[in-house]
């Protein structure tokens, strides 16, 4: 009689003591902490927070240490975390016009009031490695700027860029969005889900479906028209009080693109739009999702379906879930001993007819 | 919002949820089984029961029918503080509250047939709950049930629609019994 | 709605806010440091959660929904009368309780004490910190017309 699964268990025992041994890594280096993670590998922490979908920092650090660094393990504890919570409701729509930007840059419009503001930006880094970094160090605190007075406004450029009337506006129709997270996902799917997929999708494949529409799949030229990283307030209506309160404020980076238009059938020559909006500062992704917006709204303008993976919403909105992807991607490695078994037998069958076949077929021909 | 309608919820919600979810599973399990529950003091004109059945299975995501008698300021209040749940007319409904008169006249989804959940859940509140009326047989049931229904033919025409159809939850003071749409009436 | 209540209503709209931004460390600080806990019933036990958080397309058009935020809730009642809510973003049982409590004493005759000892420090600290912020992001913006001395 087979003791199978009590061998099965001491295993797995042993594999989790082993893995947490392998967490720690060399004993003699100081543990990580979870608020270390949360203070320096901030932009890890946004990614997991934006892809988890779930805006804590302390939940997204703690779920990368336990995941030894790996992204779309921590987004997985998140992701399976979240499932735990009662959801108490929705919050308003935030307002990122009333943003306070830590960073606010436009290539399409120099001179905006509130100006263009770098923030604690990568962009001129040059990309050197600095091997400062490898000892511990004092950090100056960063200047602060002492005359003027600070920006109470950071108006969002689109409302400027708009003033002859060639950009295509959004409207709010009070329509009350979608959830992909309560009901299955299915197409054609409206904007809001769309836009939904996109912000939690991964970072990597959002990215390369955003260039592979800059190198001609799907002929679109985006111009960043505003960038902006900040904290926003969280609003919602509480029933038991009658009113609204802030429950909060979360750092969003949002990204508005345009894009050149020649036209339809339908619609006059103009500026389109695509959004990005992301959890934390996450530039990449919010500039991706923008562009990826823009690629699927083909149909809703009019545009040709030109066959780039870009433009087709299944092939988009349906791969970009790295749970999901990861989940059927890894489950080929649990036993399919059964399943093998079968096809074993029959390419044996098959190669025996083959080779029967074969067989008649010289003898036939000496004869 | 009334300061009597936020008292009376669940004072431990995981543990008093875990129990109350278990009545009614064990209700639904085994058709015409009586089931005792406790946690909610819901205000005057709701049972108990009807009211731990709302605390556990209610939320924003259930919109709930009140039927006539049910429908009153001190009531959706106290719903709506302590489940979040919306209310909806009977077509829209996911759960609906009233006495059977009233639900009897009500057109609730009945589920698809690729969505056969897709349907209402009825809270009947009756005056009297007892193991004798009607018989019940099917999954759950060894042999027969008893169960004093409000109606027969109702149910038989529900348990006809098999597997779309409506559930029951029958609500007596502090007790409920339930009658899932894969039990034959007669 | 009547001026006065529109201005009760804002008044305690802005409290609330501010103890939901507050750090759960510095309301607990300054919580110990206020007075001993008012006699009160919990209506709502501090209960963790999510809210899910909504953005617009385009920033201006219809609402869709981002990903959820932690959310700790807790309804009390004090012992003299009103009822306190908290709402605030994490999952802090003690932060929640505490808002609550501060919520209801607002509406109480302990209001002024309440706001000296506990609101007006919370406010402090919030507006340095935003004020800090905003100063070294003000440095990093980019002045295009910048006069240089050159050479005579």
């Amino acid at each position: 009689m087979y003791v199978a699964v009590k061998g099965g268990e001491r295993a797995i025992d042993n594999a989790h003591a082993w893995l947490a041994e392998e967490r720690r890594g060399d004993a003699s280096v100081p543990e990580l902490s979870v608020a270390q993670i949360r203070e320096q590998m901030t932009l890890a922490v946004n990614r997991v927070m934006a892809e988890g979908s779930l805006y804590d920092p302390d939940l997204a650090a703690l779920a990368i240490k336990q995941a030894r660094g790996d992204l779309i393990e921590a987004v997985f504890l998140i992701r399976a975390y979240r499932t735990t919570l009662p959801r108490f409701g929705a919050s308003r729509p935030m307002d990122t016009g009333s943003m306070a930007c830590d960073r606010r840059v436009s290539a399409t419009f120099k001179d905006a009031p509130g100006g263009q503001v770098l923030g604690p930006t990568f962009d001129y880094t040059h990309r050197l490695l600095d091997f400062k970094l490898a000892a511990d160090g004092e950090v100056p605190p960063a200047p602060e700027a002492t005359e003027g007075e600070p920006p109470t406004e950071t108006p969002h450029i689109m409302e400027f860029l708009d003033r002859e009337g060639l950009m295509q506006r959004d409207t709010d129709s009070k329509t009350p969005p979608r959830d992909l997270t309560r009901e299955p996902l299915e197409l054609p799917a409206t904007r809001d889900l769309r836009l939904q997929a996109l912000t939690r999708g991964d970072e990597g494949f959002v990215l390369g479906m955003a260039y592979s529409t800059q190198r001609g799949y799907a002929r679109n030229h985006a111009f960043v028209a505003e960038l902006r990283i900040g904290k926003v307030a969280v609003e919602m209506d509480i029933p038991e009080l009658g009113f609204a309160i802030k429950i909060g404020e979360v750092e969003l980076t949002e990204c508005e693109t345009v894009n050149q238009f020649a036209g339809s059938k339908t619609e006059p020559p103009q500026f389109t739009r695509g959004y990005g909006l992301v959890f934390g500062m996450s530039e990449r992704k919010a500039i991706s999702m923008a562009l990826v917006d823009r690629a699927l709204r083909w149909e809703e303008l009019g545009e040709d379906n030109l066959g780039a993976p870009a433009q087709d919403a299944e092939f988009v909105l349906y791969h970009a879930d790295n749970i999901q992807a990861t989940g059927f991607l890894e489950h080929i490695k649990l036993p399919h001993y059964v399943d093998f078994q079968s096809e074993l037998e029959l390419i044996r069958k098959l190669r025996r007819e083959a080779t029967a076949a074969a067989q008649d077929v010289a003898r036939e021909a000496a004869e | 919002m009334q300061t009597l309608s936020l008292t009376g919820g669940f004072r431990d919600a995981p543990k008093d949820a875990a129990f109350a979810f278990r009545a009614v599973m064990n209700a639904m399990a085994k058709p015409g089984e009586i089931n005792s529950v406790t946690g909610a003091e819901p205000p005057a004109g709701l049972s108990t029961a009807a009211g731990v059945v709302l605390l556990t299975l209610c939320d924003p995501e259930t919109p709930i029918y009140l039927a006539p008698g049910f429908d009153r300021p001190e009531l959706r209040d106290w719903i709506t503080f302590h489940t979040g749940a919306t209310f909806a007319p009977a077509s829209a409904a996911q759960f609906a509250l009233g006495a059977w008169d009233d639900l009897s006249r009500g057109d609730f989804p009945l589920g698809t047939a690729a969505y056969p959940d897709r349907s209402a859940t009825l809270i009947v509140e009756v005056d009297d709950l007892r193991s004798d009326g009607a018989t019940l047989t099917g999954p759950g049931i060894k042999d027969s049930a008893a169960l004093s229904l409000p109606d027969r033919t109702a149910f038989q025409q529900n348990a006809a629609l098999f597997p779309r159809g409506l559930d029951f939850i029958f609500t007596c003071s502090d007790r409920l019994a339930a009658l899932p749409r894969s039990t034959k009436v007669s | 709605m009547t001026v006065e209540t529109k201005e009760k209503t804002s008044d305690r709209q802005a409290w609330m806010g501010l103890l939901a931004r507050a750090e759960a460390s510095d309301l607990a600080r300054l919580w110990a440091r206020y007075s001993a806990t008012p006699a009160h019933e919990v209506l709502r036990a501090p209960e963790i959660g999510g809210v899910m958080l909504r953005g617009r397309m385009g920033a201006v058009g219809d609402a869709f929904n981002m990903g959820e935020m932690s959310v700790t809730r807790c309804s009390v009642r004090l012992a003299d009368g009103p009822d306190g809510h908290a709402y605030v973003q994490g999952r802090s049982r003690d932060k929640a309780l505490q808002a609550a409590l501060v919520d209801a004493l607002m509406q109480s005759d302990a209001a002024d004490e309440v706001r000296a000892k506990l609101l007006d420090p919370l406010a402090e600290i919030e507006s340095q910190r935003r004020a800090s912020r905003a100063a070294k992001a003000a440095a990093t913006k980019v002045d295009f017309f910048t006069m240089v001395r050159g050479e005579d």
